[in-house]
């Protein structure tokens, strides 16, 4: 019935997976959606080229957050340039819900903050004065 | 927090119910229950046809043509600034301008009378509760010239610092921008008494009237102030009608806020001169269907009485509050009482963001409004990124109020909290 609110996305929402601080983070990106408040920071441990290790911290809505504990278990072992690669609709499919059109930004901050750590910015193209 | 239950309404409200037929939609298979209404308010049909009369029966330009469209046209126009002058009880109808909403209507009053009257080092008061619309322009204003902005602070129950405001004013003041009625929170402030405290420091006056003209009568006189501006389409008329209402004396002063057509008496290669008020400041063809809509919903308003439709929206606050404070959880931000307030009632549920909860309220059918209501230091006052905030008007029932409180019960059990 609540598509949006199947358990796993509570579980995710509730129990995130790599929450924390990272020790030793080469990567590191901030973000925020100013409209609902929602905060991500995803870090990033890159060693040879690969995701040896990741972790994010944040708050926000159920979606913000389930979006970002999955990503993080989805990158986890890749390459950087295989990171790089992973676009929105991979984020929308790994979620596996419907998401309506005002919850996409909630839906796709995890990747706006994963983003940001792999290409290693300071500030998102076109935001710079933020 | 003892909360007073008022249970008695005046309205006819199953009659009033019947002039909106967007009420009967249905909202994932749910009959739509609008508790949005401090966002923007439905249309009766009254108002509709008023507006499908000009077009399909004397549409043309208005203050133009010299034939039989455009004459009644126009006469329909200004009878609606006559209607919102005897609504508001502007002295005159020179005193009233039409403007898109109460968003223009304020940097109508910050560009014409703020860059020539707020200098360096000149102090703006404001406060926390204003919407972003009675802000922004101000804060900008100030950096421009190099004024002072000072942003007077709200007790924990979310109502006006009078302490801090009045020390604030005895420092001198400019300006004193201040909301009626507060979007996030329904705070009612006391306007006439705080207007004229203003006064006595020598500030002008402008209140943001767009929570409550909609909601409770409103006299200028009375209130005293300078200006005062409200938006048409949170009072059942069109997105594209609001008002400016400012002393003649002030307006006489002012230079334009746009230029173009309509707005001049007579134009040279080398100079203009200004149209007489109110026409001075509606610049190109104004939103003219709009306005007319006004005027129909105030005639629709007047017909029911907003003090009948105050003291509906107050029952229903009391209703609300003693419903909402009896669920574990659930925070309610603001006044816990009915007392000087509008039909606002902003509220948290522990362990769901507000953005999930109104989702989840979306599937039930329920409107309500989440996220900063346009009112960002606010919502850092109150320490939260977001509210959910149900906002009552004269067609709401006690039976949407239960569907609300369902939905809440509903987005507890789905987030196990």
């Amino acid at each position: 019935m609540d598509d949006m609110y199947r358990d796993y996305i509570l579980d995710h929402y509730k129990n995130p997976r790599n929450f924390g601080e990272l020790e030793g983070a080469t990567h590191s990106y901030h973000d925020s959606n100013p409209l609902c408040g929602d905060e991500l920071t995803m870090s990033l441990r890159i060693g040879n080229g690969h995701v040896d290790d990741v972790r994010f911290q944040g708050k926000g809505c159920a979606i913000s957050q389930a979006s970002a504990s999955i990503l993080t278990e989805e990158i986890k072992g890749k390459t950087l340039d295989e990171v790089k690669a992973i676009d929105r609709d991979q984020v929308l499919a790994n979620l596996g819900i419907p998401i309506s059109p005002a919850r996409v930004k909630c839906a796709l901050l995890s990747l706006k903050t994963l983003k940001g750590a792999a290409w290693g910015l300071t500030a998102w193209p076109g935001e710079e004065k933020k | 927090m003892a909360v007073t239950v008022r249970t008695a309404t005046t309205l006819d409200v199953a009659r009033i119910r019947a002039d909106f037929p967007i009420l009967e939609q249905r909202v994932n298979g749910k009959r739509v229950v609008y508790l949005d209404n401090a966002a923007t308010s439905q249309k009766p049909r009254q108002v509709l046809e008023a507006m499908q009369r000009v077009f399909e029966e004397h549409n043309a330009n208005i203050h133009r043509g010299v034939y039989e469209f455009s004459e009644r046209t126009t006469a329909a126009f200004e009878e609606a600034r006559a209607k919102v002058a005897r609504f508001i009880n502007a002295p005159s109808e020179r005193e009233v301008i039409f403007v898109r909403n109460a968003t223009e209507g304020v940097n109508l009053v910050a560009y014409a009378w703020g860059r020539d009257n707020i200098r360096r080092g000149d102090r703006i008061v404001t406060t926390v509760l204003e919407h972003h619309s009675d802000f922004v322009p101000w804060q900008q204003l100030a950096k421009d010239v190099g004024a002072e902005l000072v942003v007077i602070d709200v007790d924990d129950d979310g109502r006006l610092r009078r302490d801090q405001l009045s020390a604030e004013l005895r420092k001198g003041a400019k300006l004193l921008a201040i909301t009626q009625a507060s979007n996030g929170l329904g705070t009612v402030n006391p306007v006439r008494e705080i207007a004229a405290e203003a006064h006595a420091a020598g500030a002008t006056v402008l209140v943001d009237a767009a929570q409550a003209v909609p909601h409770t009568p409103v006299d200028v006189q009375d209130l005293a102030a300078d200006f005062l501006v409200f938006s048409g389409h949170k009072m059942l008329a069109p997105p594209g009608s609001g008002a400016v209402w400012g002393r003649e004396a002030l307006l006489e002063r002012m230079r334009p806020f746009l230029y173009g057509g309509d707005m001049i008496s007579r134009v040279t290669v080398t100079k203009t001169e200004w149209n007489e008020l109110p026409w001075k400041f509606e610049a190109g063809t104004s939103s003219y269907v709009d306005a007319i809509g006004l005027g129909a919903a105030i005639d629709y308003l007047c017909a029911v009485g907003l003090r009948a439709i105050h003291d509906h929206e107050l029952m229903l606050v009391a209703q609300l509050l003693s419903r909402l404070e009896a669920i574990p959880g659930v925070t309610v931000y603001g006044p816990r009482t009915v007392e000087d307030r509008v039909g606002v009632v902003s509220f948290n549920i522990e362990g769901i963001h507000p953005h999930d909860a109104a989702t989840i309220f979306d599937r039930e059918g329920v409107c309500v409004r989440a996220g900063h209501h346009c009112n960002h230091p606010l919502m850092t006052r109150l320490g939260v990124p977001a509210t959910t905030r149900a906002s009552m008007y004269l067609y709401n029932t006690v039976d949407e109020l239960d569907r609300l409180v369902d939905a809440v019960h509903k987005a507890k059990k789905v987030f196990g909290v």
